[in-house]
Order: C-alpha cells, then structure tokens, then sequence
C-alpha cells in the first residue's frame, strides 16, 4: 500500500475515533436512542466527508457542490459530529444536541446549516438523492451525490420506485451505500420482509453493485472512487456491525434504543481508545 | 386549463432553463410542443409519485423551478409526506401540479375525485394554495409562481372550462379578481367553480339583481385581507367551491370572519364527506350534489 493511501486511512480512522467518542458522549448527556445505528455507519460517513466532499470554506453555500445526504435521519449524531469534526457545525451547536430550543434535534432538519434535507421518515432521502443527481446531468456539472440509507430502510416503496428512476435516467453521478448491519428497530431485518438478497435485487434494478466491508477504510475508498459502467448507478452494500466500536453493544439490538450510563460510557471510550 | 397550462409552462420554459417539467405518466400529446422545444426540461417520472415529488425538492436544491404534474389525488394525497416534509419544510419553491379539481373527473370514480385536496395542501405550513378558475388565471397565475418563490399547489381542473375573464385581465398571486362589480350580492367562486359562478351571476342579473362576482385564486394572507375588506357592503355571500365543505376555504373563510358575516346571508356549496360513486359526467355530478347554477339559485 503506497504511503499517499497509508496517510488517508490513517486520517479517516483517527476521525472515526472522534465521531464515536462524539456520539457516545452525545447519547450519554441527552439520553438518546439510535446509538448503535449511529455506530454503524460511522466508516462509511466518515469516508464520505473526508475523501469525497471536497469541503472547503464556504462549501455549504455553493450551489454545484458534491451533496451527502444521511437517508437513515435515525444516525443524525453521526451526522452532526461528522459536521462539527469538518468545522461545518461549530462546538457549542453541537453541544446543544437536543437541548431545548436547539436545532440539533433526534432527527436532522433542514434547517440547519450543512443539512441537505429532512429524514427521519425513512425513505425519502434516495428520491432527493436521484433529483439532485439529475440536476448535476442537466446543468453538465461532475458534482456527485452519496446517500446512506439502512436495510430497514429497504421496506419502503420509495426506495425502490428511485431504484428504477436512477437507473432509467442514467444516474451515473449517484452513489448510495446500504449500511448492512442486519437489525431493523425490533427485529432482524430478514424476518421482517423479504428485503434479501439486496445485492442481487438492485443489480436487477440496472444499478452497478458493489458488496464490501462498511467498516473497512482502503475498501470504501476504493468502492467510492470506481467509475460505473454504461451511466449506473452505484449501490455500495456494506456490510456493518450495529454498536460498531463499542465491543459490549455490537450486534445488540437493545442499544438501538438504550443509551448508556456513566460507567457504561467510560468503559465506550476506554475500548474505542485503546483500538 | 390543462390545456392552457401546457401552453403556458412551453413558453416559459422556453425561454428559462431552469423551469423542469416532471410528468407522473401522463399528459399524453399534451406536452409534445414541450418535449420538442425544451428538449432536457420534460422528465416522466412514471406511476411513481413519491418518487416524483423527492426528485423535484432535490433538482430545487440545485436551483431549478420544478413543476410535478399528474391526477390530483395522486400527488396530494398519495405523495402527502414527501410534499410535506421534501417540499414544505425547507420551504423549497417547488410547484405540485394537479389536474381534475373537485369532480373534473367524476365519471372516473371516486379515485380519481378530487374533493379534499385544498384541505389537505392548505394544512401544511408553507404550502400556498392556488385555485385558478379559468384558462386566463391559470396563464397568469403560473407566471407569477415563477417569480415568487415558494412552495404551491395549482389545483387545475380539466379540458374545456369556459372563459370567464377577458383574455387581457390582469390576474396576480394573492390578489383577489374581481371580474364583475355591483349589487348587494357577492359571489365567490373557489377554483373551477367560476363558470357556475358566472352563470348565477346572469341568472341574476336576468332577475333585475346585480351581483358582484369574485374568483378568490390565493388561499393567502393577502387575499384573505382583502377579502375581510371587502364583504362590508354587501347583504348576501354564496360562496362557490367543489370540494368538501369541511376543510374547504369557503368553510374557513365563513369561520375566520364570522363577526363580519353575522347578519348577513351566507349561501354555500355543501359536499358532504362521501366516497361517491355513479356520479355520471362533472355537470351531471355537480345536479347531483346540489351545486349546479339553478339549484344554488334556489337557495339565495
């Protein structure tokens, strides 16, 4: 691995770091749910906002730049710290989350500087996602669009009436990654519907599909780099753990809803130092 | 005013790129000049309307005025949420088009009415209401959504309404058009009532009673000032609206302002919730709800 790619990583991983002592100290002040769906796509944002955006100053105000939008509004702490690590959000906004009289509330509102749109009712956010990578089409504009929506997300219809959209209007400059940590709110998502299998149902839908780790750095980089073929969409599935970093919460559904207490948050911040 | 809707979105979009037109499947022959003229501007999005709406906040955000069009209850009840939280909430200037107002498709079935639209777009914040009510407000009305930006429903009826205003009437957003003046009578037509409206207005007028006819197209602040202003002088309202009573602007205009209506006669369209069903043709419909020229006349 050349050196260039070695100092990316590492530049992501120390983010990462960042993010989840973020979103645990979070989760521990407000007493919120939606940890451990925030945990697990924190790679795949992580990734995005560092590697991908090209955030320079004044970039929330330019009109042609390239758009995230976080579909599963549920990871809004992720969202928020991700914003306050890239110097979008300031300390004190993020300090305010869910405090009374804070735009920073559970879920992400348009209203705040950074945010492209409203979630939080899932399945929205792909729809927004194929119009702005429409737009960028018509005004000749590279500019990319990445959206990040859950598995459980996937029970929505609206999912899959833009799945047919993007890859009929030749939605080449739209990327949208599936964080696959298997757990929808109460149960296993393969129980609930017949999502599955997820790779093969958007390859069949004219996306160009890509299956890796969501938790791999040098994977999500290169998956997010690689140019479609005949004007694809591009569908990342990546596989993820739910309590990702936090070795007592990973793949334990009760932290989608719980937040942890004092020891529960010192013991977090110990193991997610200490990798 | 389907027709003049096409025509009007054509000539606008040919000179301003920016205007996007997104069809849900329909509009067939009816937007061929469109497609031919503004070639990247035209996009069917297919019987997906949810779909449709999120394409359009998202192309708003890039800066492009779009315009969503198909059947009405498709687009404001079907797509509700996404108008609602896609649209409205970041108050995006997007134009949510639809066609077959109140009974415009009566014969169509009780899933193609469109009876509780204005209810339901008037309910969301930021959302304003137009209700055009011939081809000449529809013209006018569309134009001035372009320069004004904001989150609107255009609730068109169908093909082949009557032309009540001249062709060079001056129609703006929020204001109310007063197209006749006179009498101790007023006459307030709501969206595609305005030929019913007009009819009542000669029927009294044949009578010996003058009558002053409004078309009150802006479910707004401005409009509904205006209007407070405005009923001082007279004696007797009939208020004029194919849409169920409950939810209707004629049902929040006779709320809103029921100190200024006391003592006065208030007439009004009264279409009950129902799911209605063999209805026949819209004018047959319309006998059949009691909200025809004749039997409205009957009632003042």
């Amino acid at each position: 691995m050349d050196a260039k790619i070695k100092n990316k990583i590492k530049k992501v991983k120390e983010l990462c770091k960042n993010i989840r002592t973020d979103i645990l100290r979070m989760s521990y002040k407000a007493k919120t749910a939606h940890l451990a769906s925030s945990l697990s796509c924190v790679e795949i944002i992580a990734t995005i906002f560092d590697q991908f955006l090209n955030i320079k100053k004044n970039y929330i105000n330019n009109e042609n730049r390239n758009r995230f939008i976080l579909s599963k509004g549920h990871a809004a702490s992720t969202l928020y710290s991700v914003l306050y690590r890239k110097k979008i959000l300031s300390k004190n906004k993020l300090n305010s989350f869910c405090k009374t009289g804070s735009l920073l509330e559970e879920h992400p509102s348009p209203k705040i500087k950074g945010i492209e749109c409203a979630t939080g009712s899932l399945g929205h956010g792909m729809s927004i996602g194929c119009g702005m990578a429409l737009g960028y089409k018509i005004k000749n504009n590279n500019s990319k669009v990445y959206v990040v929506i859950s598995d459980g997300e996937c029970n929505e219809g609206c999912v899959w009436e833009s799945a047919l959209f993007a890859s009929a209007k030749k939605l080449s400059n739209l990327t949208v990654i599936i964080d696959y940590n298997k757990w929808q709110a109460t149960e296993r998502s393969e129980k609930v519907l017949s999502i599955y299998p997820l790779d093969k149902k958007f390859f069949h839908f004219g996306w160009e599909v890509i299956v890796l780790d969501g938790h791999n750095i040098k994977s999500l980089i290169n998956a997010l780099r690689k140019k479609t073929k005949n004007n694809k969409p591009k569908l990342i599935l990546a596989h993820t753990i739910k309590g990702k970093g936090v070795k007592f919460m990973e793949d334990d559904n009760n932290w989608h809803y719980k937040s942890p207490n004092q020891h529960e948050l010192n013991k977090a911040i110990i193991g997610i130092n200490s990798i | 005013m389907r027709n003049a809707f096409a025509k009007k979105i054509t000539e606008l979009a040919k000179t301003n790129k920016k205007i996007i037109l997104l069809s849900g499947d329909i509009g067939n022959k009816l937007f061929d000049d469109f497609k031919k003229n503004c070639k990247n501007q035209f996009y069917n999005c297919g019987v997906a309307e949810n779909n449709m709406v999120g394409v359009a906040a998202g192309l708003s955000k890039l800066g492009f005025i779009p315009f969503v069009y198909t059947i009405t209850p498709f687009l404001v009840s079907r797509s509700f949420e996404q108008i609602k939280l896609d649209i409205c909430y970041p108050n995006l200037p997007v134009n949510i088009v639809g066609t077959g107002a109140g009974l415009s498709y009566a014969r169509l079935g009780a899933t193609h009415h469109s009876l509780d639209d204005i209810s339901l777009m008037k309910s969301i914040p930021n959302m304003r209401v137009l209700c055009p009510g011939d081809s000449i407000e529809v013209e006018q009305l569309v134009s001035g959504v372009i320069k004004s930006k904001k989150p609107t429903y255009i609730r068109l009826g169908k093909k082949g309404e009557p032309t009540i205003n001249p062709i060079n009437k001056l129609i703006k957003i929020d204001k109310i058009n007063v197209i006749k003046e006179g009498g101790k009578i007023l006459i307030v037509s709501i969206g595609n009532m305005l030929g019913v409206a007009s009819e009542i207005n000669q029927i009294l007028e044949k009578q010996r009673k003058l009558s002053t006819l409004i078309s009150f197209h802006t479910f707004e602040e401005g409009s509904l000032k205006e209007f407070k202003n405005l009923i001082n002088k007279f004696k007797i309202i009939i208020f004029l609206e194919e849409h169920f009573y409950e939810g209707s602007i004629s049902n929040y205009l006779i709320n809103t302002f029921g100190s200024e209506l006391r003592n006065k006669k208030i007439v009004h369209t009264n279409i009950k919730k129902d799911f209605y069903c063999g209805l026949g043709e819209q004018d047959q419909a319309r006998k059949k709800l009691e909200i025809s020229a004749s039997q409205i006349i009957k009632k003042i």
